[in-house]
């Protein structure tokens, strides 16, 4: 087979950025911020070939590159995509470059350091999506949490310590019953095929074969390592704390990207290694999930710091995607995919709104402000436009995502059951609730704080460019979902074929 | 033209985008309004010449769909953009942008002078754009696109002064209320789609509607899928339970009132339901709770429109009333007769809309009629065709709204019975009555207003103008469905225009019950006698004999307050519901589950950790002694422990 190279470029050019970057004096701000940026834009434009490269009929994974790392243990460098993969890195390196341009003026101390980080950032996380070799996967798993941690505990606000920690600790208890279950996997593999394997490939035929008993423990070691860092409930109360503390950019990038590592690895790890439990415990799964959109919706609804609303409602959304993969339809299982996008640029855009606003007052509280639609009627258009997504107004982006998953979960086999579904829906009123409240008592009414008139100016340029892109997909996704559906239906299929094959007669 | 059809839908989004984006460098209003009323113009023209065009077909090639692209598709879910144009499509968007167009005109005049004109006739024409796919979408998903469009723009609407006081908050209180109400029904609406999906495969209203046909499908289902789609309708179209947004989205500028929230939005649910009208006839149960539904809601709102004295909450319960006639015809299977009256309605509910915003206009934004009185001799033209609605609206032999009123009540006679027909005939008194107390108080009788205050005069002609137009819609427009009796079998052009589409749902509803021509038209002089003593009551005693309305209060204080009060229905919601649920949502999952208890379990772990770390801690001390003492007694423990197992 021969190497493709695509995908280790794709990787590498956010590593040389971090390390060109290394060379540049703290004093340099301006400097480092365009190298950082310009080195983000490569990766973008590389990750654009891969996307023209990548054949979208194919279930196998594409753009391969292999070569054996260490050897006495049989694990390589191997690195490749599928659709899903292929949606998420495309996501990556979108979300990247916007993250790092909206952070010009906020961050001011240590610029070095946090574009070092970010640009490190970047390379883990699509290390993450594109690792085929579970070994490879834990490392940038893991390894993604140091610069996230250094960005929560650096940048951060007042409890950032104490955030960044539990963020952290949270994580890692998970990623270490997961190498547990790794090393398990593996050692199991060696006495089934003869060798000691962690190629994701070579896993793929052995998990399903795995003992129902032991099968069960890996399952659920693998998973809570997924669901923290989705989070479901009830392992989310890390996420408002790390997002209230975390700059702007770390929280874009926390929802936009991070949070869809869990869910990625529910869908390429969960359910393809360990389909009978997957299925069996589906049920069980759905109801943390469907309680996480209301539960997340309410508690939303209530919050009187508007980035916590924010991050509540990541909770909420996030649950759907859960709904979406355990429902184990192709309608829900494309509709979860396309929200995961959906949720990264409608919550990531309302990150950034916040922030914008932040900056210039250094208020979060909803109480602080009202009738600012007087004072900055562009910056309150674009918000109505991400809120309406978040909402899921048909059209745009938010509603493509939600309407696939209700409708897949509805007629789930293997949940069989309406409950799921309609206690589900519930949640699209909540999120009309606490969005369109929030923006009334933000946006609308008679200008409450006369300081307000002198603190906030509309969006600049380089504001704007930040979200203009992202407005452009909300619109594209809403109108023309075909485009991102098509890329990640064969694979799709494929993974709940496979699913299917291993639990015919379970579900039976 | 039909292949063309889309382009009545791209017109008005053309304008939003226009006044949208540079709305607010236009200097001139006059470009704004001609940008917004032009291009909901050239909507009507297309839609009149596929209307033309489609006339001339035969029956059988009338239905006609036009594909733009496909918009979602995942496994055998297909859902592509495309136009349904039928009979059904054709008047509804005849009406929509008919009307329409008359409204964009009157706001020219009515909006003048506002900071925000560009941005309201942006509103208006995303509005348009979204109820044109509403109507003519091919499927549901198409329909819900432009049924949450719609919703979309009555809340941006609603909340169009957002910074004006309303009630005991500001407007955009009542423009989040319509939003979040109307989600309320959304919900119930989506499910009926998956449940539609679940059983046909399938959310194309020409395939669902021929399977549902053909295929043997338990009833249950449909009732269910019929009653999920009805909660739909009561959010969209302000029927009990749901209807409470709509009084508070008078809120809003007057136009918007009589466009969206009277003429045109407010009838989807009813559209919808005669859309699927083969789903709901083969629900038999879910067609009486719509029929009963209908009528409680016509005659509850009628008996509050009778003491309220905001004249745009008047007309809003009014409203409710009315629609509530439309589904009490829905859901006795007269389908095409709920569609006569959405249409009649339109015509003589937008005229008292647009009548009551030239009073306004007139009165410096009084809208309370106790303080109006004798404006006829100031706005002679409002008057004359205030008065002509409100005729319509009485049921007076005709006018408009008279055809299409009885042809429901004698649909809820004979398929449904003597109650139904009562009921409705009671509250068509009703409706008279309050409709010409209004009428009486605002422009008959003594000038009660303050005359240094208020100076009325007649309101510019690009106002007038389109009432005059609508008047004489109001009056024209019931013709085109003149009862068989009165006529042979094809005067009723209007239902055999209409009858199609509904051809399937009649065929499973086969009533065959025989009633003479003169029950028919006993019942008609019945309903139009009550009707004219209550005209004749209402301006008599609120023009003349005040007294007695005075007296009658008094005497019945607890109902006046009731109604008043209407029902206290917005209060005991708000206690049983919203409240709880924020004081839940607050105090119990936030404050205690979230913070308290998986949080506190989270960090009552590491507490633990810590806790016994820090007592282990103390075994490193750094003391050589006391290392060497621990090893010693270690060594010791052995030795013992090897001699003991010796």
């Amino acid at each position: 087979m021969t190497n493709n190279f695509m995908l280790t470029y794709l990787l590498i050019v956010p590593i040389i950025g971090s390390l060109v970057i290394l060379f540049f004096n703290e004093n340099e701000k301006k400097l480092v911020r365009w190298i950082g940026l310009v080195f983000s834009l490569i990766t973008f434009i590389i990750s654009l070939f891969v996307y023209y490269l990548f054949d979208s009929t194919k279930t196998d994974f594409q753009l391969i590159h292999k070569v054996l790392w260490i050897k006495s243990l049989n694990i390589s460098y191997h690195v490749g995509i599928d659709g899903i993969s292929l949606i998420l890195v495309l996501l990556t390196t979108f979300i990247t470059p916007l993250t790092l341009l909206s952070t010009w003026n906020s961050i001011n101390d240590k610029v070095k350091m946090f574009t070092f980080s970010m640009l490190l950032l970047e390379a883990g996380m699509i290390g993450v999506f594109i690792s085929l070799d579970l070994f490879l996967f834990y490392i940038f798993w893991e390894a993604m949490l140091i610069p996230m941690y250094f960005i929560i505990g650096i940048w951060g606000g007042e409890r950032r310590i104490y955030a960044s920690i539990k963020f952290f600790l949270y994580t890692m208890f998970g990623s270490l019953l997961m190498l547990v279950a790794i090393i398990w996997l593996a050692v199991y593999a060696s006495n089934q095929l003869g060798f000691f394997s962690t190629n994701l490939l070579d896993l793929y035929k052995v998990g399903p074969l795995v003992s129902r008993e032991i099968q069960k423990w890996m399952f659920f070691a693998f998973f809570l390592s997924f669901a923290i860092k989705v989070p479901l409930f009830p392992l989310h109360t890390w996420l408002p704390d790390a997002h209230v503390e975390a700059p702007t950019a770390g929280s874009v990038i926390l929802a936009g990207v991070l949070l869809k590592m869990g869910t990625y690895g529910l869908i390429r790890y969960c359910l393809p290694l360990f389909p009978q439990t997957a299925v069996e415990y589906a049920p069980l799964i759905s109801i943390l999930a469907v309680i996480g959109i209301i539960y997340g919706a309410l508690v939303s609804m209530v919050q009187p710091d508007m980035k916590k609303l924010v991050a509540y409602s990541s909770v909420s959304h996030l649950g759907f995607v859960v709904l979406g993969i355990f429902a184990m339809t192709i309608e829900s299982m494309q509709g979860a995919i396309i929200q995961m996008i959906n949720h990264g640029l409608s919550t990531g855009a309302l990150f950034l709104l916040v922030g914008i606003i932040y900056e210039r007052t250094h208020h979060r509280e909803i109480e602080y402000y009202g009738g600012i639609a007087k004072i900055v009627p562009i910056y309150s258009t674009i918000l109505m436009i991400v809120s309406l997504s978040s909402i899921g107004l048909p059209g745009l982006n938010g509603f493509v995502g939600e309407f696939l998953i209700l409708l897949g979960s509805f007629k789930s086999l293997v949940l069989n059951s309406w409950w799921y579904t309609i206690f589900a829906a519930t949640g699209i009123i909540f999120a009309a609730v606490y969005l369109l409240w929030m923006y009334q008592r933000v946006v609308f009414g008679v200008i409450k704080n006369d300081n307000l008139r002198q603190e906030l100016t509309d969006m600049n340029i380089r504001e704007l460019i930040t979200l203009i892109p992202i407005l452009l997909f909300i619109f594209w996704i809403g109108i023309y979902p075909s485009t991102f559906l098509k890329l990640t239906e064969v694979s799709t299929q494929s993974i709940l074929k496979s699913v299917a094959s291993f639990t015919y007669d379970f579900l039976k | 033209m039909i292949k063309y059809i889309y382009l009545a839908v791209l017109f008005p989004l053309i304008g939003f985008l226009i006044n949208g984006f540079f709305g607010r460098k236009i200097k001139s209003e006059l470009t704004i309004g001609i940008i917004g009323s032009s291009t909901v113009g050239i909507a009507f023209l297309i839609s009149l010449l596929a209307f033309v065009q489609t006339i001339q077909f035969p029956v059988e090639q009338r239905t006609n769909t036009v594909e733009l692209f496909t918009w979602l598709s995942a496994n055998g879910l297909n859902i592509k953009f495309a136009y349904l144009v039928d009979q059904l499509s054709l008047t509804m968007s005849l009406i929509v942008t008919g009307v329409g167009f008359l409204i964009h005109v009157y706001s020219i005049g009515y909006m003048h002078g506002d900071k925000g004109f560009w941005r309201f006739f942006a509103y208006l024409n995303l509005f348009i754009f979204a109820m044109m796919n509403l109507i003519l979408g091919d499927n549901f998903v198409v329909l819900f696109l432009g049924w949450e469009g719609v919703g979309l723009c009555s809340y941006l609407l609603i909340g169009f002064w957002y910074d004006r006081k309303f009630e005991k908050g500001t407007t955009a209180d009542a423009a989040k209320k319509a939003f979040i109400v109307n989600r309320i029904g959304d919900f119930g609406f989506l499910l009926g789609l998956f449940l539609i999906y679940q059983t046909f495969d399938s959310l194309n209203f020409q395939d669902v509607f021929s399977k549902a046909q053909t295929f043997l499908i338990n009833e249950n289902t449909f009732n269910l899928i019929a009653l999920f789609l009805f909660i739909g309708a009561t959010g969209k179209s302000a029927q009990i339970p749901l209807y409470i947004w709509l009084p508070d989205a008078m809120a809003g500028p007057t136009p918007v009132s009589a466009l969206i929230h009277a003429a045109t939005m407010v009838t989807a649910g009813v559209y919808m339901v005669s859309r699927a009208s083969i789903l709901f006839a083969s629900a038999p149960t879910v067609m009486m709770i719509i029929a009963v539904v209908g009528l409680l809601t016509a005659f509850l709102a009628a008996t509050i429109g009778l003491v309220q004295n905001d004249i745009k909450k008047v007309l809003a319960y009014s409203t409710i009333s009315q629609l509530g006639y439309m589904f009490l015809a829905s859901g006795v299977g007269a389908f095409s007769s709920s569609i006569f009256h959405v249409m009649t309605h339109a015509f003589f509910k937008a005229l008292l809309f647009l009548g009551a915003g030239s009073v306004i206009h007139a009165m410096h934004e009084e809208q309370n009629i106790q303080n109006y009185g004798g404006l006829k001799n100031y706005m002679p033209k409002t008057y004359f065709t205030f008065l002509i609605a409100a005729l319509a609206i009485a049921g007076f032999p005709g006018f408009s709204g008279f055809f299409s009123k009885d042809e429901i009540l004698w649909y809820a006679y004979v398929n449904g019975g003597f109650i139904f027909w009562f009921g409705g005939a009671v509250t068509a008194m009703l409706t008279a009555f309050y409709i010409f107390r209004l009428f009486a108080l605002t422009f008959l009788g003594n000038e009660r207003f303050d005359h240094h205050k208020y100076h009325p005069h007649e309101s510019p002609s690009v106002m007038t103008i389109p009432l005059i137009i609508l008047a004489i819609l109001s009056i024209l427009g019931g013709y085109v469905g003149i009862p068989e009796i009165f006529s042979d079998q094809e005067g009723n052009l209007f239902k055999n225009w209409l009858e199609p589409v509904y051809k399937s749902a009649e065929e499973k509803l086969l009533t065959s019950s025989f009633h003479s021509h003169f029950e028919e038209v006993l019942l008609m002089l019945i309903s139009v006698l009550l009707a004219l003593c209550a005209i004749y009551i209402a301006i008599y005693v609120y023009t003349k004999n005040i007294f007695v309305i005075d007296k009658l209060k008094k005497r019945f204080v607890k109902v006046y307050n009731l109604l008043f009060n209407k029902y206290y229905v917005d209060e005991i919601y708000d206690s049983i519901i919203v409240r709880p649920i924020k004081i839940v949502s607050e105090k119990i999952l936030w404050k205690f589950t979230d913070s308290i208890i998986i949080d506190g379990m989270v960090n009552g772990v590491a507490e633990i950790v810590n806790i016994f770390s820090e007592k282990i801690r103390r075994i490193q001390n750094g003391l050589v002694q006391f290392y060497a003492l621990i090893m010693g007694v270690g060594i010791v423990l052995i030795l013992f422990w090897i001699i003991v197992n010796l």
